[in-house]
């Protein structure tokens, strides 16, 4: 075998053991979802075992999945266009219309990430309180674009920054407006950018738990307080808490699925020149 | 002249506009089987009150606990009923967070509640929460691995006895070990047992000026009895063993003895979810140098926030979920253990009860013993057993509990283990002002 060959092979085979770490917890959670309460729990942990539905028939009888699910959709999806709607123009300008203050601004926007949420729960849950804003859809939809905008914002703005200030200017002496820039010149060229954008925020959202359980009771509560209402401090629930996290996933990851050659594309858009 | 007549006709009114649209109450609770049992009677309860509507909100514990306070600090309003234990009642109803229970009707019985528990849950007298369950401790063991060993278990096993059984039935080869305690940090987890063993060796969390004792000889002794129990004779990995993972381990037929919650009984001793179910014998909590605080008391209760805008409706679900027709409509519905045990005295009268759950004596015995008041031998300025109830006591107990786990997964001595612990303690506790 020649050394590139041999180069090549390890490089699958850390590849394969990678991917293989990132993604057995995410296996070991399905198995246990079809194991009984006992057998989650035994010591040394069993691989081979008699797959049981009694988790999920449980779970299902429990709570209402499908409005659960439901209300994900809506909320991620809802934020994330009302987040793309927002950061477009903006990302627009500071791409092209720098002014001095433009790495400034982006980077104060960046900052408010780093902000722990649990120090603007107070306020914010009174804001809300105020203007009934408690479990509802628009809430937290409003809250996640919220949180969500600065990385959108920053992912767009790099994304905008690889298009050369010449196309946009070929379109303008054609006579186009600024809206007919950005909707025929600049969306067609970044949409795999915009696309990637769009699932990550999807992906942020569904994922998110601090404020949808502080934020929702029960009608709008999404599928992450789904998760969370199958842990028990008194009882086994390891089975039922996987089968409920399992079926929180399944719709995000076949999305992801569905979806993996745009978020790649556009993850690596522009990387290599 | 007027007015008088306008009241009842607006009165009228708003009872006719409830008629109308069934009320809607939001209970928020955590998801143990008991409570999951009360979800599953909910079109019962609707039935006999047409005018309620019930929606449940199941959280985990400390979310459902970091909701709640969020919730009714700011005045939210967003539940109407509220699962909480007895270390908040006192504190919140001192805050006037929780609406005062002083009008509760005649059928409702409450000197039929056991007075420890209504004691824990009352504040000048009136109640500001009803018990839906309640727990003492108490020690289960496998009457056959004592049989074969020849032990005959004593009325009131001390702590020396439990450890010399404990030397005596432990076979580790065959994945048997003598004793199953609780070791995951937490002031709900293992402090819990820590502190009735820390009681029963005589000692307490502070002294009479809220100095904490936790390097005191008292301590000392406790813990290092508990973690060298655990090193000869307990199963490996104690320190993430907490409640659940030890009644999976002693139904599972791999512990000897376990010291833990009067509520597992009914578990251990259903044949569909324990192995050990015909070899379990019961007995109470040992002691060491004082029965004093040697068995905790806990219960689970349910509550009005002040922030509800349905205290009525409210008040009625909260009677009816904890009253001795709700026991016995649970009783006939799942079956006579699966009842929420100790809360009142006419379930453990109940035949039907006492036929079904021989370990119902040692129950009641083991709540009536428990005196949050007075479960220390020197005195103490603190009501509680296994909690102090301060508002400091959580961030103070799991520190504790933690630097406890440090000592018993041998990543510090014991000695280390409670000087640190003193030193935090006392931190927090100057902190928040008890003394300079």
């Amino acid at each position: 075998m020649n050394p590139t060959m041999t180069k090549k092979l390890l490089l699958t085979l850390l590849a394969w053991g990678i991917a293989l770490i990132v993604f057995f917890p995410i296996f070991w959670m399905v198995l246990t979802g079809f194991k009984t309460e006992g057998e989650a729990v035994a010591t040394p942990p069993s691989l081979f075992f008699e797959p049981t539905l009694a988790g999920y028939n449980e779970v299902m009888a429990r709570a209402d999945y499908l409005k659960f699910a439901l209300n994900s959709i809506v909320i991620s999806f809802g934020s994330t266009l009302l987040a793309l709607i927002v950061a477009i123009p903006s990302a627009y300008s500071m791409a092209f219309l720098p002014t001095k203050r433009t790495q400034g601004t982006l980077l104060w926007m960046l900052s408010t990430k780093m902000l722990p949420p649990v120090g603007v729960l107070m306020p914010v849950y009174l804001l809300f309180r105020d203007m009934g804003l408690l479990d509802s859809q628009l809430g937290l939809t409003i809250v996640y674009m919220l949180m969500n905008l600065p990385i959108v914002v920053w992912m767009l703005y790099t994304f905008f920054k690889d298009i050369p200030k010449d196309i946009l200017e070929a379109g303008r002496m054609d006579g186009a407006g600024t809206l007919q820039e950005v909707l025929y010149l600049l969306l067609p060229l970044t949409l795999p950018g915009i696309a990637s954008t769009g699932l990550l925020s999807v992906i942020l959202s569904w994922n998110e738990a601090f404020w949808s359980l502080n934020l929702t009771t029960s009608d709008a509560a999404p599928l992450t307080a789904f998760i969370a209402s199958f842990s028990s401090p008194e009882g086994l629930f390891w089975a039922k808490l996987s089968a409920a996290s399992t079926l929180a996933i399944a719709p995000i990851l076949i999305f992801g699925w569905m979806t993996q050659k745009q978020m790649v594309r556009g993850l690596t858009f522009g990387a290599v020149k | 002249m007027r007015l008088t007549h306008a009241l009842p006709l607006a009165g009228a009114a708003t009872l006719a506009s409830f008629a109308a649209h069934a009320e809607t109450i939001t209970v928020a609770t955590v998801n143990n089987n008991d409570m999951i049992i009360m979800q599953g009677l909910t079109d019962e309860f609707e039935k006999a009150h047409p005018d309620i509507d019930l929606e449940w909100v199941v959280l985990e514990e400390n979310v459902l606990r970091q909701r709640l306070t969020t919730d009714i600090a700011t005045d939210g309003g967003q539940f109407d009923v509220m699962t909480v234990g007895t270390y908040e009642v006192p504190i919140w109803a001192k805050q006037d967070w929780l609406v005062e229970l002083d009008d509760l009707p005649e059928s409702y019985n409450e000197q039929d509640l056991l007075k420890p528990i209504r004691d824990g849950l009352s504040q000048d007298g009136s109640l500001y929460a009803l018990p839906f369950y309640g727990e003492s401790s108490m020690m289960y063991y496998r009457t056959d691995l004592f049989e074969k060993a020849g032990i005959e278990m004593s009325d009131q096993p001390t702590w020396d006895q439990v450890q010399d059984w404990a030397s005596q039935i432990n076979d580790p080869a065959n994945d048997v070990y003598g004793i199953c305690l609780r070791g995951k940090p937490g002031w709900g987890e293992n402090m819990a047992f820590v502190s009735t063993l820390v009681n029963t060796f005589g000692g307490r969390w502070f002294d009479e000026d809220w100095h904490p004792e936790i390097n005191s000889p008292e301590w000392k002794e406790a813990v290092s009895f508990y973690v060298d129990l655990m090193n000869n004779y307990g199963p490996p990995g104690a320190t993430s063993n907490g409640f659940n993972e030890n009644q999976a381990l002693f139904s599972s037929g791999k512990c000897g003895m376990w010291v833990d919650a009067t509520s597992a009984a009914g578990k251990l001793y259903d044949p569909d979810e324990s192995q050990v179910a015909d070899k379990l014998g019961f007995a109470p909590a040992p002691i060491a140098k004082t029965p004093k605080g040697a068995n905790w008391l806990w219960s689970w209760t349910l509550a009005i926030p002040a922030s509800s805008d349905s205290k009525d409706a409210a008040k009625t679900f909260i009677t009816w979920a904890t009253s001795q027709e709700y026991i016995e409509l649970v009783g006939e519905k799942e079956g006579w253990t699966s009842v929420p045990p100790g809360t009142r005295e006419s379930t453990y009268e109940n035949p039907k009860y006492q036929e079904a759950a021989p370990f119902a004596d040692f129950v009641l015995n083991a709540i009536q013993t428990a005196d949050p008041t007075d479960s220390t031998l020197k005195p103490s300025p603190y009501v509680g057993v296994q909690t102090v109830n301060i508002p400091e006591f959580q961030s103070v107990g799991t520190q504790v509990g933690q630097m406890i786990g440090a000592a018993l997964s041998g990543q510090q001595s014991v000695d280390a283990a409670l000087d640190q612990a003193q030193r935090s303690v006392e931190r927090t506790m100057r902190q928040a002002g008890y003394y300079d």
